[in-house]
């Protein structure tokens, strides 16, 4: 059981990285691929955070009287790699608006028709 | 005061002067700006080779908190041999790209481009110097996100589908990287380079510290193409920007390439990647499979520039089989053809652009007589596509030539062998566009358009690459003795570190793991 | 109970997860999406990451699901049937799974104090930081001051993608008679959104000036305050909102705030220290800290407004275009 409890966390993010991962590729739609794309990061996040947990301990900010605090450096990974990830999402977004105007078309097969693919 | 913050100035320098080229505004200023940080860059690039080949190593604690608490930045022969590379291969194309940039870019567009081009540059420098696995998955996404945004700046609304496409790939690429990097940090406790070789050697055997070797190896596969990872690279490089292609083919998988070789190198050391989990073998089958079916690719396209990108994957593999020859010579042989390689496809994709200005399009029919209407930018060509062949006198054949030997000195006779034929797809490809520019008579429909050579400002990049080219295809001694004391300096810390571990120096990590062990039973 | 909290939330993240994978209509795609970043937030929360917790839910649940909608209003809300075999991509991602599963069984267990990652590193964080930088929290003094240099390059980023927006879609000025833009029309919206906006953004401001002591900082304020002026867009319409702060000013901003980050990094520099070296500022090491750490907080406050409320107007300005056409 303590088994379990010790890898159940990981088991379900890389299940979730792997949804998010499937999402990416399989999607025939590009809003869809971005949206994978963010499941795909949240959950790399996720794995981030759990390895920062320290069992009874608390947020690390300093309050009296507390000595087990929590691994303050993954958070501070974390918080970077969000705001990279909504900074990538907003790019994948203003390309998608402008591919919707060029091919009218945002399915993946779809504008892989209208020109000759390499 | 500048001797000082070597390390830190060629991140930082392109890195402000971003903001500020936005706030100029008017495309004459920001062009001007922009040229002159990337050229001071290269001065301080210059600089720091100079500095990394007398001292060895330069360490530099960002905000004075020493490693591993605080970010380091390290710069050794090898890196700093790249960086020369880049920052002089950024300086030529912005001085190019004044014109190219006005026929293919929107005018609104033009403080943007110089912008995201600064940006550009001061991610792949950032990547190449720091010593923090962390920070290098910051700077990838700062060069990959200026890097879409330059892809998708051309007028063909093809270049959105090639953006787009590397955005997803790329975004997957550094989102396996962090997972590496936190399963290293998992097992680990930390993110500075050195401080992570040192740790990863008590854990030789450990599947989170394996795992996270593959998908760090699988990330950066994807950032610098690797077959078959790689396609992403032939739309981008075909639809972006002249300019950007010329920028970015010599540049951009290069400092891959360097991600990868020194992930392996001083973070996993040799032993662990090529022996214990035999990557070696993966790595030379891949780059065997890249130089023959990318080159077969290149010579049956009809578009020059997707031509030239599929040469490029090719190019990445001989780059790869020779760091997984595992041996001074090999390494050596890469690092040599990383500098050769920026020298040979900067100069024929500025020529390709040159075509490109004057004829607006650059397939191959187009090519058809312009030895005679531009005969500088197809004299330009010429060279380059001998050295991409590997002719003597030129960096081509020296990259070719410390590559056979290398693969020689193993008696791997097959590899050898491989690398010349993979030369004669190169005489194929390069010879039918060759073909068509001297032998080939202008069609009739064009002797009426006024196709003339292009402006000094794009002819004297290009040249500058060319006669780089036959320079340092003769007088060898500075990128071998650089890549040289690269290549060794990048196998001593390697022994020395395992050194260091076999005589117990770092006790610290396994009084950690007993003790662990003791609580969890 | 930690635990038990920890375990029913991951199990309806999987569920969220699945779900999205088999939906065609992307409109609930994008809220399911929305839900899954604020159950993330809330697993964040549950595991003591208040400052990721509160990002992830401004950002994930905020900013990006806002863009996907503004996005899909463009495209459409229906994903057609792929014609792509959907094996290969199912390969991948179990080899892939495989591979971190396999990854996985000899991991440090979870919530382990004596793991690696708190044993080296960290420490010194938790025990010093309060002394060295001399704030209460630790991920903001490790976020601004030991890796100040990655949220300098995550500022960068930040930027790097109002470029890219910017050169993509470009902001449009319209005339003021264009067309009817916002919500007019709604009264009751007006009058909740004009009581609204001045508690938000004034939360904004406690938030990046409060970042040192309790969850917050330049990034998260930067979001809020966005997000109060994308009120004030959506309700009273662009040109508006364009006359509050125009995109050719936020562009400025954007740049502004870089630039101030890296004048700190310059100043210690030229002050005989590091790049970024706080210590340098003034005389008391500890006050140089916190100096130094108000400002950059400052820049990246600036920056993250400036470019999300200016990525807004580009998807604002793209959106209100085909609602004419």
């Amino acid at each position: 059981m303590s088994f379990i409890l010790d890898y159940y966390n990981y088991w379900v993010v890389v299940f979730l990285m792997m949804a998010g991962f499937y999402i990416v590729i399989s999607a025939n739609n590009l809003v869809k691929k971005i949206v994978g794309l963010n499941i795909f990061q949240t959950s790399v996040f996720m794995l981030y955070i759990s390895m920062g947990k320290v069992s009874g301990g608390t947020a690390p900010i300093v309050v009296e009287g507390v000595t087990q605090y929590s691994n303050p450096l993954p958070h501070v990974l974390i918080l970077t790699a969000i705001v990279v990830g909504v900074a990538t999402t907003a790019v994948g977004l203003a390309l998608i608006v402008r591919i919707k105007r060029a091919y009218g078309t945002v399915e993946e097969n779809e504008f892989d028709n209208k020109d000759d693919v390499i | 005061m500048l001797e000082q913050h070597l390390a830190v100035l060629p991140i930082i320098l392109p890195l402000i002067a971003a903001p500020l080229a936005l706030i100029l505004g008017r495309s004459i200023f920001s062009w001007g700006f922009a040229t002159l940080v990337s050229g001071l860059a290269f001065l301080l690039s210059w600089q720091l080779l100079a500095a990394a080949l007398s001292d060895g190593v330069l360490s530099y604690a960002v905000g004075g908190w020493a490693p591993p608490w605080g970010i380091e930045l390290r710069v050794d022969a090898a890196n700093a041999f790249v960086l020369l590379a880049v920052t002089a291969i950024s300086t030529l194309v912005l001085v190019y790209s004044k014109h190219s940039i006005e026929k293919e870019v929107k005018a609104a567009n033009h403080s943007l481009f110089y912008t995201a081009h600064l940006l550009c540059l001061a991610g792949l420098s950032g990547i190449l110097i720091t010593g923090d696995a962390f920070n290098l998955f910051v700077f990838l996404e700062i060069s990959s996100l200026a890097t879409y945004t330059l892809v998708s700046l051309a007028s063909d609304r093809r270049c959105l589908t090639a953006a787009f496409r590397y955005l997803v790939m790329g975004t997957i690429g550094a989102t396996f990287i962090l997972i590496g990097v936190g399963l290293l940090y998992m097992k680990t406790g930390t993110l500075n380079m050195l401080d992570l070789a040192e740790r990863i050697d008590l854990y030789d055997s450990s599947r989170t510290i394996n795992t996270g070797l593959a998908f760090i190896m699988v990330g950066v596969s994807i950032k610098l193409a690797l077959f078959p990872l790689h396609m992403w690279l032939p739309p981008a490089y075909t639809h972006a920007p002249s300019a950007v292609t010329a920028f970015l083919a010599s540049t951009a998988t290069k400092v891959a390439v360097y991600v990868m070789i020194r992930f392996i190198f001083t973070v996993f050391g040799i032993d662990h990647v090529f022996v214990d989990m035999g990557m070696g073998l993966i790595l030379m089958a891949l780059a065997v499979v890249a130089i023959f079916k990318c080159s077969y690719m290149a010579t049956v396209q009809s578009n020059v520039k997707t031509v030239l990108a599929y040469s490029s994957v090719a190019q990445i593999g001989y780059l790869v089989l020779g760091l997984s020859l595992v041996s001074v010579s090999g390494l050596m042989a890469s690092m040599i053809h990383i500098f050769n390689h920026a020298l040979m496809k900067g100069a024929l994709f500025m020529a390709v652009g040159a075509v490109f200005y004057r004829v607006g399009s650059v397939d191959i029919k187009d090519f058809a007589g312009l030895g005679r209407k531009m005969p500088l930018t197809m004299a330009a060509f010429t060279i380059a596509g001998l050295s991409i062949i590997g002719v003597p006198l030129t960096v081509g054949f020296v990259s070719k030539w410390y590559l056979v030997i290398a693969a020689l000195e193993q008696d791997q006779w097959l590899v050898a062998a491989l690398v010349l034929v993979g030369s004669l797809f190169a005489v194929i490809y390069i010879g039918r566009i060759i073909e068509a520019a001297y032998f080939q008579k202008l069609p009739e429909s064009r002797s009426s358009e006024n196709i003339k050579e292009v402006s000094w400002l794009m002819l004297v990049p290009m040249w500058v690459l060319v006669i780089a080219n036959i320079y340092f295809g003769i007088d060898t001694s500075l990128t071998t003795e650089a890549a040289n004391s690269a290549s060794e300096w990048l196998f001593q810390t390697n022994s020395m570190l395992e050194n260091k571990v076999m005589e117990g120096e770092v006790l610290e990590g396994h009084a950690i793991e007993e003790k662990a062990q003791e609580v969890s039973s | 109970m930690a635990e038990f909290i920890d375990l029913v939330l991951l199990a309806m993240l999987a569920l969220t997860a699945l779900r999205i994978i088999f939906l065609k209509d992307l409109f609930a795609v994008v809220m399911l999406f929305g839900i899954y970043s604020f159950l993330s937030a809330l697993i964040f929360l549950n595991l003591d990451a208040v400052d990721v917790a509160f990002t992830e839910a401004s950002v994930g649940a905020g900013i990006s699901t806002v863009l996907m909608l503004v996005t899909l209003a463009i495209t459409g809300r229906k994903e057609k049937q792929s014609t792509h075999s959907s094996l290969l991509p199912l390969f991948v991602v179990l080899v892939t799974g495989a591979a971190l599963i396999y990854g996985t069984l000899d991991m440090p267990p979870f919530g382990h104090p004596d793991n690696p990652v708190h044993q080296h590193v960290a420490p010194r964080y938790i025990e010093e930081s309060p002394k060295e930088v001399g704030l209460p929290n630790m991920v903001t003094s490790v976020l601004a001051s030991y890796r100040g240099f990655d949220t300098l390059g995550e500022t960068v980023v930040v930027f790097s993608a109002v470029i890219g927006v910017l050169s993509l879609l470009g902001v449009r000025r319209k005339k003021k008679k264009d067309l009817e833009s916002g919500l007019e029309s709604h009264r009751v919206l007006h009058v909740v959104a004009k009581i609204i906006i001045p508690l938000v953004i004034l939360f904004a401001l406690y938030v990046q000036f409060h970042g040192d002591f309790g969850p917050g900082g330049g990034f998260q304020a930067g979001v809020i305050a966005a997000a109060a002026f994308i009120l004030y867009a959506l309700i009273l319409g662009l040109p508006k909102a364009f006359a509050v702060v125009g995109p050719r000013f936020l562009q400025w901003m954007a740049a502004a705030g870089v630039l101030l980050y890296a004048s700190v990094g310059l100043y210690s520099m030229y002050m005989g220290g590091h790049f970024l070296d706080y210590n340098q500022l003034a005389t008391d090491p500890v006050a140089g800290q916190h100096y130094g750490i108000i400002i950059i907080e400052l820049g990246v406050g600036v920056t993250v407004f400036a470019v999300m409320l200016n990525i807004f107007y580009a998807f604002g300005s793209q959106a209100e275009r085909s609602n004419v056409q």
